[in-house]
């Protein structure tokens, strides 16, 4: 585990290397990215396979001495530490030889595989962090990656501005994370996670300090894993290559959020408040985002959506103190998630289009992406035996637990959405006839096939390292030697496991009535209820509401200030220039070329001081 | 001769100097505008000398002071005149007034 700092090495070399001789590389630039994540997945899995069973690892050293206090930087292997490593490294070299087959024949392909180098960097940086100033600055670095990969195809417009509307929400709630950061400092004069829990264990901070700071850090993590209300950004990163989305609004940066909840939790068990705040946004994203999904015509937007509700189910599970069952949905769902992610990219490089609308009957023409996308699906509906049906059975076993009630009913809706609007796009993209023709259809090169095989895999079986039949392996792991996370595993009444099977069941049948068998009219749905259907395709307004409100009234500011700096700043500056300008020319024109003249004024000078010498004695 | 009082030196050095600043300031030739400024040089000398000879601490210095002063006027108005020729040669005139050359 000494060496586990040499993890984020690898992908940094990448990006260094590719900086530098990526013009002479060319498409050779996808090897030795790959190489490098490899060597990065092998350290993890050590790393991982040896903190199994050895105790926890931390290295650090001092790395800044302001007066008394020492920074320090370092790193750190914990259960969740070690388990992200493998999680964001792994999906982290498949998006890497993903991108090989995506990306071929693109102009700026080297660009593109220094910038997954940076990301992954950062992303593992995070993971490692002993402390939250390392911390901070790997979440910025991350923040950084994200936008360079969504503006990657900088010439488009949208993809311009999705980038812009990515770092900037993201930043609005890098805020609160900072400034909870530095009321943690202040509070407890340290930036170490360990010292923090420790102060908040001793009593140290009042109720209110750490209810506050837990909801400032909270503010953070909901900007960064796009839930309610900074959400808005997630679905337009989707302007960015597919695998990126696979990678960044799957695995790592959107789980970032529920990550840094997670290493902070002893924080929020703390206080009531925090984690009532904490499930609440989390419930209401989820059937919110879920909601969405719904009617969404673009394959990726609704994988958006999806990611967008999912990270809402574990926040909501990290609320409801079901700690195990946040970081196991984020497991799971970072790998069938960024299967489905992948799938889409195929389906897309496929028909050379996002609109679902346009699609349809691809399952005979697509033989290894049709069958992948279905493993996601299933997995991600929760039907049973794939691994989303155990990771959101502990959610809901969590929130119920947690005399959560509402909130469990708001999850169990929501798994309903989720069923339904996953099987809509797969029947509408896989099932009946061709909507639109497009030549030459053909299954992706297997670059990109084998990278979603082994998605698939784990996508059905990630789930058995924890459930309630084959033991609760990954619950009672996480938690060992640390009673703040709560328990390994919850015992929740058996009837939530058959609610929940026949909830995503009957969002499965429903769809498949209306989309796949066409026995229920879609437009005559439509129709009926125009204004929900409205209000659901337009993203509930959200964008269109922050476009009249923040983006309005920054303008209006903004206008505002121009006219101080026109009229006041400016104003000033010209009057002052033209005193000085109207002395100057009347100071030329004294001087006329006219001998007599100067020495006339020389010598009436001289007079007035001889005068005022003669009158004041020569004391002034 | 020493009962002159100092005053009546230094009066005749006063009217001569204005009488020479007046010249210097007024006359559009520029030969009577060097002479007007040997006027005020020469009444310079004669406070020089006044003040040498009955100053508060009578001294030769002074004399010899006013015999440098006019050596080096009498330097100062060939230099002066012979540059009033080479402006005459080139502009065709002597008078001050026209030669604004040097301004802004």
């Amino acid at each position: 585990m000494e060496i586990a700092w040499l993890i984020p090495l690898f992908p940094l070399l990448s990006f260094l290397v590719l900086l530098l001789a990526g013009r002479r590389l060319k498409e050779a630039s996808a090897a030795a990215g790959i190489l490098l994540t490899l060597a990065s997945l092998a350290l993890s899995v050590y790393v991982l396979i040896e903190r199994l069973s050895g105790p926890t690892f931390k290295a650090e050293a001092v790395w800044l001495t302001i007066g008394d206090l020492q920074l320090t930087a370092g790193f750190e292997v914990n259960q969740l530490n070690a388990l992200m490593l493998v999680i964001v490294s792994l999906v982290s070299f498949l998006v890497h030889i993903y991108s090989k087959g995506y990306m071929h024949g693109d102009e700026r392909f080297p660009v593109y595989y220094a910038y997954l180098g940076l990301f992954t960097f950062s992303m593992l940086g995070l993971v490692l962090s002993p402390n939250l100033l390392q911390t901070y600055i790997f979440w910025e670095l991350v923040g950084l990656g994200s936008f360079l990969l969504i503006g990657f195809y900088f010439y488009k417009e949208s993809a311009k501005h999705a980038a812009m509307k990515a770092f900037i929400m993201t930043r609005i709630g890098d805020v609160g994370l900072l400034i909870g950061m530095i009321l943690l400092f202040w509070e407890t004069g340290s930036f170490e996670y360990d010292e923090i829990f420790a102060a908040v264990r001793g009593g140290e901070l009042s109720g209110t300090m750490i209810t506050l700071t837990a909801i400032l850090i909270f503010v953070g993590a909901v900007g960064k894993s796009g839930q309610f209300p900074l959400h808005t950004w997630l679905p337009d990163a989707m302007e960015g290559p597919t695998p990126v989305s696979a990678l960044i609004h799957a695995a790592t940066m959107v789980a970032a959020g529920v990550y840094l909840v997670a290493a902070t939790f002893p924080l929020f068990a703390a206080s009531e408040a925090a984690m009532m705040t904490v499930a609440i946004i989390g419930a209401f994203t989820a059937i919110f985002a879920a909601s969405i999904g719904l009617v969404q015509t673009d394959i990726k937007r609704v994988l958006a959506y999806s990611t967008v509700s999912q990270l809402g189910y574990m926040m909501l599970a990290l609320g409801s103190a079901g700690y195990v069952a946040g970081v196991f949905h984020l497991m799971t769902h970072a790998f069938f998630k960024a299967l489905l992610f992948l799938a889409a990219g195929s389906v897309i490089h496929a028909v050379h289009t996002q609109d679902i609308e346009k699609m349809g009957g691809l399952w005979k023409k697509l033989r290894f992406t049709g069958p992948l996308f279905l493993i996601g699906t299933l997995a991600i509906s929760g039907v049973p035996l794939f691994s989303g049906f155990f990771s959101k059975d502990e959610i809901l076993i969590a929130a119920w637990e947690h005399g959560n009630t509402t909130l469990f009913w708001l999850a169990v809706i929501a798994a309903f959405f989720t069923a339904f609007y996953m099987f809509r796009l797969f029947f509408m993209v896989f099932m009946g006839e061709a909507r639109s023709h497009h030549k030459a259809v053909h299954e992706s090169p297997g670059s990109m096939v084998w990278p979603m095989a082994v998605l698939g895999i784990l996508a059905i079986f990630a789930g058995y390292v924890n459930t309630p039949w084959f033991g609760t392996f990954l619950g009672d792991w996480l938690v060992e030697g640390n009673s703040a996370l709560g328990h390994g595993h919850v015992e929740g009444p058996a009837w939530i496991m058959i609610v929940a099977t026949s909830v995503s069941l009957a969002g499965i049948l429903l769809a498949y009535l209306i989309y796949g068998k066409r026995a229920i009219s879609r437009d005559g749905l439509i129709t009926s209820v125009p204004l929900t259907y409205n209000v659901l395709k337009n993203k509930y307004y959200i964008d269109e509401l922050y476009h009249y409100t923040f983006v309005y009234g920054a303008k209006a500011v903004s206008l505002f200030l121009r006219f101080i700096e026109l009229f006041l700043v400016e104003g000033i500056m010209k009057t002052v220039a033209a005193l000085v300008q109207t002395l100057g020319k009347t100071g030329s024109k004294i001087q006329s070329g006219q001998v007599q003249t100067y020495g006339a004024i020389a010598f009436a000078g001289l007079a007035v001081l001889m005068l005022i010498f003669a009158l004041t004695g020569g004391y002034l | 001769m020493s009962n002159i009082p100092v005053s009546a030196f230094l009066a005749l050095a006063l009217i001569l100097f204005c009488i020479g600043l007046y010249g210097a300031l007024t006359k559009r030739n520029t030969v009577i505008v060097l002479i007007s400024i040997e006027l005020m040089l020469n009444a310079v000398n004669i406070n020089l000398v006044t003040f040498s000879k009955y100053g508060p601490a009578p001294s030769i210095n002074g004399q010899v002071f006013a015999l440098f002063a006019i050596a080096v006027a009498a330097a100062e108005a060939a230099v002066g005149l012979a540059i009033l020729i080479a402006l005459y040669r080139n502009r065709k005139t002597v008078n001050i007034d026209e030669m604004n050359q040097l301004k802004h």
